[in-house]
């Protein structure tokens, strides 16, 4: 068995978000990190949306990014911290959009190691050196610089190591010109480490070292170390030099402090949220806020910091300095509540005033600042001159609260989303639609949601109107080639021809020279600024000033199919001949004297763009009801002279001759003709530019219907718009050419539409409406559908004979319905005027409760419409965990929902008061649930199945089977040895497969005779398993908690075996092997993802396609693994892989082997984002690789395209 | 190789290397190596940090914080050495 990886969807994660100018343009651009991806993106401040604008998997874990630039640069160029141990600089490269890679300097073992530098990156704020650190330990000083050719240079590391150190921050502090400096949190362990009394242990104190970088000795020094608040976590490095005051503010629980060396540090409190139920908790209980991110923002006169807590709460800082003597002294700083947005894992301030927030979880969100705050009344500003300052032993603890209130200062302009922490999925046709759908949960606390993703881009819809009849077509058309937009649009209906003008509104005009009361088969736009009109019976040709030159079709025949461009026409009349016009420089529109037979009648008709500075294009394309498609050169010297033909397997609809980016072959542009036929089958081929020869033919299936191409404008270069049963798009994005169905209905026939308002819009008919339609999202494989959820949801499952889906939720440390009651109660009677409403959850999250509380629901769900029917909130602490369908045999027409909940759960150690199984029916009108009864069990319940008509229990270590009584469940029989705590169970026959928290997959039996479970085999390696599935009846795939996939399989003879034995009475006295169950599984398949994997589903995604596995990750990723079916394949891609690791080896220096075994040794599977890699090398590497395997480039990048299309997207 | 180099190769790479066995390493010190590397592994690996955000309903930052504080004393107070 040999698979191969594809990633569908990359994480949509953000862990790190930097700004900078990375084009050196002036353009600020944001660099991100999405798990192993590195992505360039763009806002464009006039519209406020994000662009992406470079994706590269680097196959490797980016823990740590920081933008520098050397002095006096206007570019920024990248520095990696990854697990390569190597320190990375990438520059970016606006005219080929990829990353060059500068320096990558080893200094370690790979992997994230305590030791090993990678942690944290901090940069000289002046661009002179760079610290890189480890969690513990090692740091090192890289000193980069330039050389006389203007190019970085970076010298060899300086360390700045400290043994028995653990680091919680490090950054660069501004200190002008002289010597870099780098400012850490520290804590030393060693006399901790040393004392039994745990004395050492409460006395350990955490500081703040400034390392010094001497550029005039070369070496680091430890230069000033000051004892800071023990429990401090993150630092900000404040501007110096001319700029401000410099130094460091020290983040810790609850306050934050400015500090620098020979300077009083100045601390002030972080308000915090008022009376919430948090803040009720008890003294030791209460928990302080800390700061997870901020943005600076530096002004003429002015210095804001935007810090942003845990709970999302953003607060403005202000530091107000004066310059004495040369150097600024401050005189106060102030803190004031801002805004409060989702917690970020990076915010990035633009200098438009939008702020990108990279999100935790969720969607991440790019913000217009409307103004700093300073009007708002309503919020305490607090300043650090009304609190007592000095060593920070003897200050004594301050609480200040602000007013949570809705968004006042920020406006949210741009959403990108993110699925992550995608918690689980299941792909299902239930709309019988083309493709299945993705059921997802996403999300985190109140901010979850239950999306529902359906492959296609996202339209919008800018107008819908309705026209007097069912039209057959639309055009829009310029009336000069100079203008910039379209000026009418022409709508062809059975017997007439309606005209609109496109202006400030559309509307109809009648003295444009059109023909009205016939169809029209084609309009153009001809010469410098004529028109042209191609009706059955004949042509006209409209002149500026309204001139009409006609041509009438010969007697007994009449124009059944019509190509134009700007200066040539081609016509098809009945009978299969074909008529050709030019226009000459005079402006006259001349018939070339032969005419040309073909042998049947023509079906379609295609004439390619005229190349920049040429008369006329060279080619036009003629389709045939003979199913043939043939190109003809329309030289002078060759006029209509066949040059190639094609044969296809249905009769040609639609044909369209366009130029595209090729990526074969560098900075030029390939003619392709694009073909769609009758069944629905759209074809694509080069035409060679000099010969008209077709070559490099590639297929997709796009729908039940006629494949119809039109040409339009993305992103100002030519795509493609084909409708069958559904529209799809073709374009070039980020160097790859994409083809993906819009999200949207059957349209009939449409045209490119370009107005003032809508620069690159489609203008589409369907019925009797038109519509104005554009496309934004270019990136996005999938349309979101998002349905939000209360608590963080845990699983879900499909309710069938109701067409529903049942979703439980339950959350950690969040109070339950009856104590929230409880408090509310508690509160009215202690202080009436005190009394806060309780906060918006979606925006500022559920209030805090201490550990072992839990609130949790079960929601059903209508899976057509996405309408919450039914709600059922769980009381006293239980929570929901595990939730299955099943029939009993007992009842066998009805399916019932179980759920397994717990009461009072600790996760560590994993404890709780109860387990209970909850059985539900649903009600007469399907919209709820009503509860039958419920079962005291001993343990959290965590996996649920159907199996026999009986319902197997996974709780801890035991298996059980229990069976539906009238009051409650009963207990039928049960197995106790299971390795830890069962997480996931699938069944086939009397077999059993069973996956554990740490133990990797069981494989037990049901002996029914001796009513017996039975455990005979199990997995050599130990995997904390996330999720499995079972492929057949002995294999099972699955994936654990550090992102590797595996497939296991029991052995034929075993299988044969355990299934031969009636009684078990063998199995059970077998002799057990490795301590563990008497026989093992084989492995077959090993691969390191790179993220935890939360779902597999066996699927297929494409109609006609073969089934594959599909993933989802936590980060949000989404990856299919095919199955290879013949071994010509598997060789070609192996061999493919190995070149692709030598000539394209991963940006951040990580080895593509070792990453992919980064736990077990990759086996027998190929790495398709690797191979996808090959369309990105340069032309020459391509050729070379293409050589070594005995192919050409195109063959080569041809089946590497196959190999995605023809199973996924 | 003599015994003398060998131990001082191995001294060598103790110092090097935090966390690196000796024949004294009792089973205290060998846990409290194994939780500081597994908190540091924790902290490098952004799916894991959120697996485990999402199992404590905690935010990424606080986790990164609270690993942090868990490497100064992950184990405890260490145990009495015998002389």
């Amino acid at each position: 068995m040999f698979l191969y990886n594809l990633t569908i969807q990359q994480p949509t994660v953000i862990n790190q978000a930097f700004i900078g100018n990375f084009s050196g343009n002036r353009t600020q651009e944001i660099i991100v990190a999405r798990g192993s991806t590195l992505e360039l993106l763009r806002p464009d401040s006039t519209t406020g949306k994000i662009h992406s604008v470079l994706t590269h998997e680097v196959f490797g874990i980016i823990r740590s990014i920081v933008p520098f630039r050397l002095t006096g640069d206007s570019k920024d160029y990248i520095v990696i911290g990854s697990d390569s141990g190597k320190l990375v600089i990438l520059e970016y490269n606006p005219v080929k959009n990829q990353f060059n890679k500068l320096h990558e300097e080893t200094y370690g073992k790979t992997g994230c190691r305590r030791i090993v530098p990678g942690q944290y990156l901090a940069a000289d704020p002046k661009g002179r050196a760079v610290m890189l650190g480890a969690v513990e330990k090692q740091k090192l000083v890289y000193i980069l610089n330039r050389d006389s050719a203007a190019k970085l240079t970076i010298s060899s590391p300086l360390e700045a190591h400290k043994a028995h150190t653990v680091v919680y921050h490090c950054v660069g502090v501004d200190v002008g010109f002289e010597n870099p400096i780098f400012a850490c949190i520290e804590i030393d362990y060693s006399d901790a480490d040393e004392d039994p009394t745990g004395e050492a242990f409460l006395n350990t104190e955490k500081t703040l070292t400034y390392y010094e970088l001497d550029l005039g000795l070369n070496h680091v020094v430890r230069k000033w170390s000051e004892v800071i608040d023990a429990r401090s976590n993150y630092l900000i490095s404040i501007p110096g030099g001319n700029d401000g005051p410099s130094g460091v503010l020290v983040c810790s629980e609850n306050y934050i402090t400015w500090m620098h060396q020979d300077c009083e540090s100045i601390r002030i409190p972080i308000p915090r949220r008022p009376n919430r139920m948090d803040a009720h908790l008890g003294e030791e209980d209460e928990r302080g806020v800390i700061i997870i991110s901020n943005v600076l923002l530096k002004m003429k006169h002015a210095l804001f910091i935007f810090v942003q807590t845990e709970d999302g709460d953003i607060f403005k800082i202000t530091i107000d300095s004066i310059n004495e003597d040369g150097y600024s002294k401050i005189r106060e700083i102030k803190i004031k509540y801002f805004d409060t947005v989702p917690a970020a894992s990076g915010m990035c301030l633009l200098k438009t005033g939008l702020l990108f927030v990279a999100s935790e979880t969720g969607n991440h969100y790019l913000y217009q600042i409307e103004n700093l705050g300073d009007e708002d009344e309503d919020q305490p500003e607090f300043s650090s001159n009304d609190f007592p300052q000095g060593d920070i032993d003897e200050l004594d603890d301050v609480t200040v609260y602000f007013k949570p209130r809705g968004l006042v200062n920020l406006t949210a302009v741009d959403e990108m989303e993110s699925l992550c922490p995608l918690i689980d999925s299941k792909i299902i046709n239930i709309g019988e639609e083309d493709s299945p759908q993705f059921y997802t949960l996403c999300g985190r606390g109140a901010r979850s949601s239950f999306r529902i993703l359906r492959h296609g881009l996202e339209v919008s819809e800018m107008a819908v109107s309705e026209l007097p009849g069912n039209p057959l077509a639309v055009w829009t058309v310029k009336t000069s080639a100079s203008n910039e937009y379209d000026s009418y649009i022409v709508i062809s209906f059975v017997d007439a021809t309606l005209v609109l003008s496109i202006g400030e509104t559309v509307e109809e005009v009648t003295d444009t020279g059109f023909l009205s009361s016939t169809p029209t088969l084609d309009v153009g736009q001809l010469g410098d600024n004529a028109l042209i009109q191609i009706y059955p019976n004949g042509v006209r040709h409209i002149r500026s000033d309204r001139r009409v030159n006609e041509w009438k079709a010969p007697g007994n025949k009449t124009i059944v199919k019509a190509a134009c461009n700007q200066r040539q026409v081609i016509l098809g009349l009945t009978g299969g001949e074909l008529v050709y016009f030019e226009l000459d420089p005079s402006g006259h529109l001349n018939e070339y004297q032969e005419h040309k037979e073909m042998a049947s009648q023509i079906s379609c008709l295609a004439l390619g763009p005229i190349p920049e500075g040429r008369q006329r294009s060279k080619f036009m394309a003629v389709g045939c009801v003979d199913n043939t498609i043939r190109i003809f050169s329309l030289d002078p010297d060759s006029c209509l002279q066949p040059l190639a033909m094609q044969a296809v397997n249905s009769i040609p609809e639609s044909l369209s001759i366009i130029e595209m980016k090729d990526f074969n072959v560098d900075g030029q542009n390939t003619l392709y003709l694009n073909m769609g036929l009758q069944n629905g089958i759209l074809l694509r081929t080069a035409i060679d530019t000099v010969t008209g020869a077709l070559s490099d033919m590639r297929m997709r299936f796009l729908g039940s219907r006629p494949v119809k191409l039109f040409e339009i404008k993305i992103k100002d270069e030519p795509a493609l718009l084909a409708l069958s049963s559904r529209p799809w798009i073709t374009y070039t994005y980020q160097s790859k050419t994409t083809l993906i169905p819009l999200s949207y209905e059957t349209l009939e026939y449409g045209s490119s539409f370009c107005s003032e308002q809508c620069p690159e819009g489609i203008v589409a008919i369907t019925g009797n409406t038109l519509r104005i339609l554009t496309v934004e999202k270019l990136g996005n494989v999938f349309n979101q559908s998002i349905v939000p959820l209360k608590y963080t949801p845990r699983r879900f499952i499909l309710h069938k004979p109701t067409n529903t889906f049942v979703i439980i939720e339950s959350e950690q440390n969040t109070w339950c319905p009856s104590e929230k009651a409880k408090f509310k109660e508690n509160q009215m009677d202690t202080s009436e005027d005190n009394q806060e409403e309780e906060l918006p959850p979606e925006q500022f999250g559920l209030p805090k409760a201490e550990l072992g509380k839990w609130a949790s629901c079960i929601r059903v769900l209508d899976a057509t419409t996405g309408e919450t029917t039914c709600e059922i909130e769980l009381d006293n602490n239980e929570a929901a965990f595990s939730i299955t369908t099943c029939v009993f045999q007992s009842q066998p027409d009805e399916t019932f929902v179980v759920v397994g909940t717990a009461q009072d759960t600790i996760l560590s150690p994993r404890n709780c008061t109860a387990g209970f199984i909850r059985v539900y029916r649903f009600t007469e009108d399907n919209k709820a649930l009503e509860l039958v009864h419920r079962t005291l069990i001993d343990d959290i319940p965590m996996a649920l199945c159907q199996f026999q008509g009986r319902l197997l229990v996974g709780m801890g270590k035991i298996l059980r089977i229990y069976d539906i009584g009238k009051r409650k469940m009963l207990r039928k029989c049960e197995n106790k040895q299971f390795p830890n705590m069962i997480l996931t169970i699938h069944t086939q026959g009397d077999r059993i497969i069973v996956g554990d928290i740490q133990e990797s997959v069981t494989y037990a039996t049901y002996k029914n005779r001796e009513n017996r479970i039975i455990i005979f085999a199990d997995d050599t390696i130990p995997r904390w398993i996330t999720c499995t599935t079972m492929v057949d009846y002995d294999t099972v795939v699955g994936g654990d908690k550090f992102g590797n996939f595996f497939v296991d399989r029991l052995p034929a003879s075993t299988s044969e075996e355990v299934d031969e034995d009636p009684t078990g009475n063998r199995l059970i006295y077998e002799k057990g092997y490795l301590q563990g169950a008497p026989h093992k599984v084989t492995h077959l398949c090993e691969y390191h993802v790179g993220e935890s994997l939360t779902s597999i589903n066996r699927t297929t995604l494409v109609a006609g396609g073969k089934e594959v596995l599909c993933y989802t990750t936590i980060l949000g990723g989404i990856g299919v693994f095919i199955p290879f079916i013949n071994r010509e394949d598997v060789d070609f891609f192996q061999n493919l892989e190995m070149h692709l690791r030598e000539n394209a080896p991963p940006l951040c220096g990580r080895d593509h082997m070792a990453y992919r075994s980064y736990y077990i040794p990759v086996k027998n599977v190929i790495d398709g984002n690797l191979c996808e890699q090959y369309n990105l090398l340069p032309y020459e590497r391509k050729a070379m690789i293409a050589e070594e395997l005995d192919k050409t480039i195109s063959e080569v990048s041809k089946k590497i395209e196959d190999m995605r299309v023809r199973v996924a997207f | 190789m003599d015994r003398l180099n060998l131990n001082s190769q191995l001294e060598h790479l103790q110092s090097k290397y935090v966390g690196t066995g000796h024949a004294d390493t009792n089973k205290f010190e060998w846990l409290q190596n194994q939780h500081r590397d597994s908190y540091a592994s924790y902290l490098g690996h952004y799916g894991l940090l959120t697996y485990f955000s999402v199992a404590e309903n905690e935010s990424i930052g606080r986790m990164k914080f609270n690993y942090l504080e868990k490497m100064l004393q992950p184990c405890g107070p260490p145990i009495k050495k015998e002389d």
